[in-house]
């Protein structure tokens, strides 16, 4: 049987107080990061200018046009809307982390692939946060669920955006 | 090696040895001495192939893609024509997007990799002529050096995505042919390229090659590019057009953590560059994106109107009337046939006339205009920015720097949107201008990026400028339309007046040119300092909405099916003389066979007794055919449902179907959004539309479910579809709307208008 040492308490001269931590912490796409600059800082521009993901895109800077939708603790939220400051402790996933850590895409990335509902592009990373928040709610989703994304597309990829949608959607139930 | 094969008489082949056993072909153009590409870029490093093709000894096959691609599709398929020559494994294909490709030639650029300019549906018909050809070369090529290993006649060799196949079954792969074949002398004559019945990977659908850098959220758009050393400028440009700057007080600016420096811009720095005058703007350069906009916020500016007023569009259509009514107006006669004025003044002929009405358009392109520049004023300038004309680029660089070829680098990755705002560079001097002022010490030389926010994207673009078209026709209850006056009026090029036209507004073929045996068409100048640019197809878009408009209206007029007049109209099928892309000829039987395709789809049968809207519209554009049914519900109050939307379109060969589709799909949404919403407008001097908001462009909810798209099989040598499905939705759907509320929209956008009249 293992023995625990008993460690004799220190003399209080001895003991030194933890150093306050400043700023606050959040987590994005599964690592933690701490944030000691100012918390008016949008979420936006923490991803894309202090850690350099640049998945989630600048459109209107609004609330009107969702190319910058993020998850926060799985719900679809807008980056441009969002402060740092009110993220302590809350776990963001960008496009950048929706695939598998080994690289393997996310079923909704894969029917993107597969219905090319890619054009320009530049609205697609919000396209899919947006779907995986939608999915997430409504493993079957309607026509009306999808039209109340409202995430804009210039390029007018909607009709293959609510294809690849219904596609994932159906890989995810198949795949229980 | 290096060895030539000569095209024509200014366009050649040249095949080199890569390092490590590659084959290595490219396309250059007579005016050029050297090879198509200094040989530096024959090494190795596969970001810097040439837009051509190099088989690496692995068997992978590195394709240039040279014409900058902003959601249209050309990165996948310009190199697809090249593939297909080779008989290449598509899955073996790695696809380069290429910066431009200049070199010094004796003081003057010169151009190694063509014209580079993209969306104006030239890409695929140039590389139809020489891309397949480099293809075809190398595969010829990589034939005889199979022959030789194998000792049988290149004859009797069959190639399978890739692999060399003997009589006997002998297998040899191209990368292992690779080094053996860049030994090869180039052969006597231009290998001949495939006729159509051997394509495998034209004609066939295929994804985008970006796609799946794109949803991982890797690929890096020019917005999203910058080092370590990156400030970011954001501007505050006059709102006033040819305004000037009054006051500025920066102090709380500077205050700003994170702001480095305020920048004045004056409009006068933009001249000489080949460009549009830039707008007096106040530049606030931060350490970050956020810093910069916040400093921005803090500014205290005041600006001054320019001498000239900015007129509405009301005040605008009222120059029209005077100018369409007064004699002595100045006149651009664009094409007068028989007597189709004398006509119209002839008593007791019965005339129809509309006035329709279009306003200015915003690009509001997705990825908002940015630049990323750094510049060593004595030894370098490297230019990272979407761009529809990366050659534009460059010369604004040379001319502010005075930087030789070999010193200036233009990168241009996938841009979001371009619809023609990126033949521009504004954002590019204006990056230039502040990589350029004088700066404290520690910021000189830093990489600077400058980024437009969205209310300056509205607010400051080269919009797509308004029309007025009076139409005014005779008709006759048996003949049909016996006469056609168009009178239409734009903004000049320029001020000050006398007229200098927008030149690519003066479609004088434009139809029903040449279907109507009297027929005029006039242009006036309207009087605006407004600048303008080209917008997705810029002359096609008003005029077939007014042209397809009046084509219902008379029908209506004549109490006929509009299907019947437009059939009538269009005739025997035959070649009309065309002047302009898509020239020399149209051929009448392309279109009345989109035309019918639609009618066909939508069911028109059904157009009189349908409780729902049916309209149509058909066009020629660019060198392809289109048609639109749409079909719509009357929801009351204003409400229109579009319920459905058919496009049928006739590009001849395709190249990339589902390419094609997209590009279709894609189009007829943007015109029926623009058509039903979208405006911009002035007052008191100034553009009125901020974002989103109130600029809506259609979201899903409000479009219909799906394009029905038809793609008319075809092995013409294709044409390019960028704003192919741009001008036939909006008169569609007008004519649809009027099926299903008795009001016929003349004056755009649509629903405002419903609303209005309803
Ligand atoms: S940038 Fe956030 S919604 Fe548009
Ligand atoms: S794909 Fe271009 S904005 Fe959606």
């Amino acid at each position: 049987m293992q023995q625990s040492q008993v460690l004799q308490t220190p003399p209080t001269s001895e003991i030194k107080p933890e150093p306050v931590r400043e700023g606050m912490e959040l987590v994005v796409n599964g690592k933690r990061f701490r944030h000691t600059g100012d918390e008016a800082l949008p979420l936006l521009w923490y991803l894309r200018d202090v850690l350099r993901l640049t998945g989630a895109k600048y459109g209107c800077d609004e609330g009107e046009c969702g190319f910058c939708t993020v998850l926060v603790d799985g719900k679809a939220a807008q980056a441009c809307r969002l402060t740092v400051g009110k993220l302590a402790n809350k776990h963001v996933t960008t496009v950048e982390g929706l695939s598998k850590p080994d690289g393997s895409l996310h079923p909704l990335q894969q029917a993107w692939i597969d219905e090319d509902a890619v054009l320009c592009g530049y609205c697609q990373p919000g396209q899919l946060m947006a779907a995986a928040d939608l999915l997430a709610r409504k493993p079957d989703p309607s026509d009306a669920d999808i039209d109340r994304i409202g995430t804009l597309c210039r390029c007018g990829s909607y009709p293959r955006v609510r294809k690849a949608i219904k596609r994932a959607a159906k890989a995810m139930r198949d795949a229980g | 090696m290096t060895d030539t094969l000569w095209l024509s008489r200014r366009r050649f082949l040249k095949v080199m040895a890569g390092t490590a056993g590659a084959l290595v072909v490219g396309i250059g153009s007579a005016r050029a001495d050297a090879p198509p590409v200094p040989l530096v870029l024959l090494g190795d490093t596969w970001s810097q192939v040439g837009p051509y093709l190099r088989v690496d000894a692995d068997g992978r096959i590195f394709i240039g893609a040279r014409d900058p691609d902003n959601g249209e599709g050309t990165a996948t398929s310009l190199p697809r024509l090249i593939a297909e020559e080779l008989d290449a494994d598509w899955t073996r294909v790695v696809v380069m997007p290429l910066g431009l490709g200049v070199e010094d030639g004796n003081g003057e650029p010169r151009w190694l990799y063509g014209r580079q300019r993209s969306g104006q549906g030239d890409s695929i018909p140039t590389a139809w002529t020489d891309m397949r050809q480099a293809g075809a070369l190398a595969r010829s090529m990589l034939l005889q050096a199979a022959a030789q290993r194998l000792g049988v006649a290149a004859g009797q060799l069959r190639v399978e995505n890739g692999t060399v196949i003997a009589p006997d079954g002998r297998r040899v792969t191209y990368g292992q042919l690779a080094e053996a074949a860049s030994q090869l002398p180039v052969p006597d004559t231009v290998p001949r390229v495939k006729t159509p019945d051997r394509f495998h990977l034209i004609g066939q659908p295929v994804g985008d090659v970006d796609a799946h850098a794109v949803v991982t959220g890797k690929l890096i758009y020019a917005i999203d590019a910058a080092d370590g050393d990156t400030m970011v400028a954001v501007l505050s440009r006059c709102p006033y057009p040819g305004g000037t700057l009054d006051t500025v007080d920066t102090g709380d600016t500077l205050k700003v953590k994170g702001v480095l420096q305020v920048i004045q811009l004056q409009p006068e720095a933009g001249q000489g560059l080949g460009m549009t005058a830039l707008a007096p703007a106040v530049a606030v350069l931060a350490e970050d994106t956020w810093s910069a906009l916040e400093g921005r916020k803090k500014l205290k500016l005041s600006w001054k109107p320019g001498s000239h007023p900015i007129p509405t569009l009301s005040d605008l259509e009222k120059q029209a009337q005077v100018s369409f009514d007064s004699p002595d107006a100045l006149v651009t006669v664009l094409r007068d046939d028989g007597d189709a004025v004398g006509l119209l003044k002839k008593k007791g002929a019965r005339r129809i006339d509309a006035t329709y009405v279009q306003p200015w358009i915003a690009h509001a392109v997705a990825e908002p205009l940015s630049c990323t520049v750094r510049v060593d004023p004595d030894t370098s300038a490297v230019v990272t920015t979407a761009s529809q004309a990366p050659r534009d680029a460059y010369t604004i660089v040379q001319r502010m720097t005075g930087l030789r070829a070999s010193q200036i680098r233009i990168d241009v990755p996938r841009g979001g949107g371009a619809f023609g705002r990126r033949l521009l560079h504004d954002h590019l001097a204006e990056a230039m201008i502040i990589a350029m002022a004088e700066k404290p010490e520690p910021l000189r030389n830093r990489t600077i990026k400058v980024m437009w926010t969205r209310d300056e994207d509205l607010a400051h673009d080269a919009w797509r400028a308004p029309t007025i078209h009076r139409m005014s026709a005779t008709i006759d209850q048996r003949k049909g339309i016996t006469g056609w006056v168009q009178n239409m009026a734009s903004p000049n090029r320029d001020l000050p007046a006398p007229a200098r036209p927008w030149m690519s507004e003066l479609v004088q073929d434009a139809l029903p040119a040449g279907l109507v045996s009297n027929f005029r068409s006039n242009w006036y100048a309207l009087d605006t300092p407004v600048p303008r640019g080209e917008w997705r197809g810029t002359p096609h878009l008003s005029h077939a909405f007014a042209s397809e408009s009046f084509i219902d209206e008379i029908a209506n007029a004549l109490k006929a099916n509009p299907l019947d007049v437009r059939l009538r109209l269009l005739g025997e099928p035959r070649q009309l003389p065309y002047r302009g892309p898509g020239g020399p000829t149209v051929d009448t039987g392309r279109l009345v066979n989109v035309l019918r395709q639609v009618a066909d789809r939508i069911g028109w049968q059904r157009w009189l007794h349908s409780e729902t809207g049916l309209g149509l519209a058909c066009y020629y554009v660019n060198g392809g055919y289109v048609a639109h049914a749409i079909e719509v519900v009357n929801k009351g109050n204003g409400q229109i449902d579009v319920i459905r939307a058919v496009c049928a379109v006739d590009v001849g060969q395709p190249v990339n179907p589902l390419g094609l589709e997209a590009q279709v799909m894609g189009g007829t949404f943007d015109a029926l959004s623009t058509a039903m919403n979208l405006s911009i407008t002035f007052r008191d001097g100034q553009v009125q539309q901020k974002n989103f908001h109130d600029y809506p462009i259609a979201n899903a909810a409000q479009m219909p479910n799906d394009v029905e798209v038809i793609i008319v099989p075809s092995n013409a040598a294709p044409a390019g579809a960028s704003v192919l499905a741009m001008p036939t939705a909006a008169p569609a759907l007008a004519n649809a709307v009027f099926r299903a509320t008795a009001v016929r929209v003349r004056r755009l956008p649509l629903l405002r208008e419903v609303a209005r009249l309803s």
